[in-house]
């Protein structure tokens, strides 16, 4: 096994970790904006796909990458705009709060 | 400048993990959420930086084409449709990290091997990817009603299932061992039979079983997301997947856990399909159900002290949280106390309701959960459901037979007087018989829940 792969588990699994202590303590009124933002996180697949449309040539592997390109910033823009949306309403009502 | 990138990643990697941190509590979210944007900007501008080498025509078009399809959605759509969006967005980051696989499989293949490693994490995201793309996309067109809700099954499913995934991890298995360009039909097989996956997955699955599809799928396009880390060796991506393949996760054993059933049992266990004939049970009374008027209701309510309302998912259906404010208030007026009860899977994603009231402004302390709220109800003078069903069903307390059994409830038959706004006598999305409904205490009042409401409101200033 090449030592880069090794690391990248260490990565990986340590990552798994911190996610689980960070998240199992949400109370259920975040549960759809933590899901939201989540599902904006797993859009930095991006990067992913503009680092491989840098690297393709041919036409199928240059149209895979757009598409790809395209599929992540939907995913971006749509998660991250859906949940400053959903968060908005939230706070709007914790400053009227006072004045019940 | 290979540094630029690694630092630029590790930048993302803490705004990320600090993003997430603050979504745990409701004062800090949207500062988190701002946080993690901004690293996922960091991350954007060091790869445009280092990866300039690709036709700017068609990645800035699929950029700016992305972003304002993205945004346009995100703007436009109706919080009671929060649900499906979820499901699209999540989706298309399952279709990209599969993509993003296949191409890098594609172009590697075409002149020569990749290493057993790259394979593996290869094909593990376009199997894993692919699911959450067909299957989000499913899970989309059935909360959008383009397809039927209800469980679709057929002879055979679960042995179908496991047979497509048996030849698609032997065909895996073979163009990890043999990759190359003889293997790129195979490749293609291998995308269409895990496409296919991904429906038949999510095609037996019903509504009332949608949160924890929702949140599955979720971490399934999180873990495509860090599978692709490991492909192309980038840190960033094994970071972000995996927080949010373990956050998913979460959501996931908590939704079931709700459901008191384990998760494959949802999975594989096409909910509602074996319910025939669970229906009158000891609590059902004669099955006489007795509908009430609007006058009726009106009166019930205004002369109560404590009312508690239960809303579920046929309330974003009618889009009537702002009568539902508006009622709270006018009752709140006459000196009556009004609570809501959340079930944890009321609604289709987690924490449904909790969104759809905050829209309407109906203020934090008034929602409460099921475990705060199950003890209220003996001491209840009127419980308001309001298209809710199965999260209300007594039959998962007291009928063993009932496929809802064991399954944690708000309990309403335990207050004084229950009223059931409902469309008509259907049973719910996971087609089970309600007992509530012929219980001797319930009255029923059929119609749209906001017109229903809007005439409550009426008729509750003549009162």
């Amino acid at each position: 096994m090449p030592h880069s792969l090794l690391t990248e588990i260490y990565i990986f699994v340590l990552a798994v970790f911190v996610g689980f202590q960070l998240i199992s303590k949400v109370p259920s009124v975040l549960h759809t904006p933590l899901m939201s933002a989540t599902n904006a996180i797993h859009g930095i697949i991006l990067v992913g796909a503009i680092a491989l449309a840098a690297t393709v040539k041919g036409p199928l592997d240059v149209g895979i990458s757009v598409a790809a390109v395209f599929l992540a910033t939907l995913n971006v823009v749509g998660g991250y705009v859906v949940t400053d949306r959903i968060l908005g309403m939230f706070k709007k009502k914790s400053a009227e709060r006072p004045t019940e | 400048m290979d540094m630029l990138l690694q630092v630029g990643y590790l930048i993302t990697a803490i705004l990320f993990i600090m993003g997430v941190m603050r979504l745990r509590s409701p004062a800090t979210a949207k500062s988190g959420n701002l946080i993690a944007a901004s690293g996922m900007v960091v991350a954007f501008v060091v790869t445009l930086v280092q990866y300039h080498s690709f036709s700017w025509l068609w990645i800035g078009l699929a950029l700016i084409l992305g972003a304002i399809v993205g945004s346009y959605a995100a703007l436009k759509v109706r919080m009671t449709a929060m649900p499906q969006m979820v499901a699209l967005f999540n989706g298309m980051g399952g279709g990209a990290a599969a993509l993003v696989s296949i191409g890098e499989l594609h172009s590697q293949w075409s002149v020569g091997v990749s290493s057993a490693a790259a394979s593996i994490a290869a094909l593990l995201t376009v199997l894993i990817g692919s699911i959450s793309f067909t299957g989000s996309l499913l899970a989309f067109a059935k909360l959008q009603e383009w397809v039927r809700g209800r469980p679709i099954t057929f002879g055979g499913q679960k042995l179908l299932n496991g047979l497509l995934l048996a030849v698609a991890l032997v065909l895996g298995i073979m163009m990890i061992v043999s990759g190359g360009p003889h293997a790129l039909p195979w490749l293609g097989v291998y995308i269409v039979l895990a496409a296919l996956l991904g429906l038949l997955l999510v095609l037996p699955i019903g509504g009332a079983d949608m949160p924890v599809v929702i949140s599955l799928l979720n971490a399934f396009t999180g873990l495509a997301a860090a599978a692709t880390g490991f492909l192309m060796s980038n840190n960033v991506l094994i970071i972000a997947g995996a927080l949010v393949g373990a956050s998913g996760t979460i959501l996931t054993q908590q939704m079931s856990r709700a459901m008191n059933r384990p998760i494959h049992n949802i999975v594989f266990g096409a909910f509602g399909q074996v319910a025939a004939g669970a229906g009158a049970g000891p609590d059902g009374g004669d099955g006489v159900v007795q509908s009430a008027t609007v006058d009726d209701v009106a009166t019930m309510l205004a002369y109560a002290r404590n009312v508690v309302i239960v809303p579920g998912y046929g309330l974003a259906v009618a889009r009537a949280q702002q009568e539902v404010r508006q009622l709270t208030e006018r009752l709140n007026e006459r000196g009556v106390t009004v609570r809501f009860g959340i079930h944890p899977v009321a609604g289709r994603m987690p924490g449904h309701m909790n969104v759809l009231l905050a829209e309407a402004d109906v203020p934090y302390d008034q929602l409460y959960e099921m475990d705060a709220i199950n003890p209220q109800f003996p001491q209840t003078d009127v419980v308001l459901v309001i298209g809710a069903n199965d999260v209300t069903n007594p039959a998962a307390r007291n009928q063993p037979g009932s496929p809802l059994y064991g399954m944690p409830i708000l309990n309403v038959d335990q207050a004084k007087r229950i009223v059931v706004l409902k469309r008509g006598m259907s049973p719910g999305f996971a087609g089970i018989d309600n007992p509530l409904y012929t219980n001797p205490k319930t009255s029923m009042l059929f119609g749209d829940a906001k017109a229903s409401l809007d005439h409550l409101l009426r008729a509750l200033d003549e009162v």
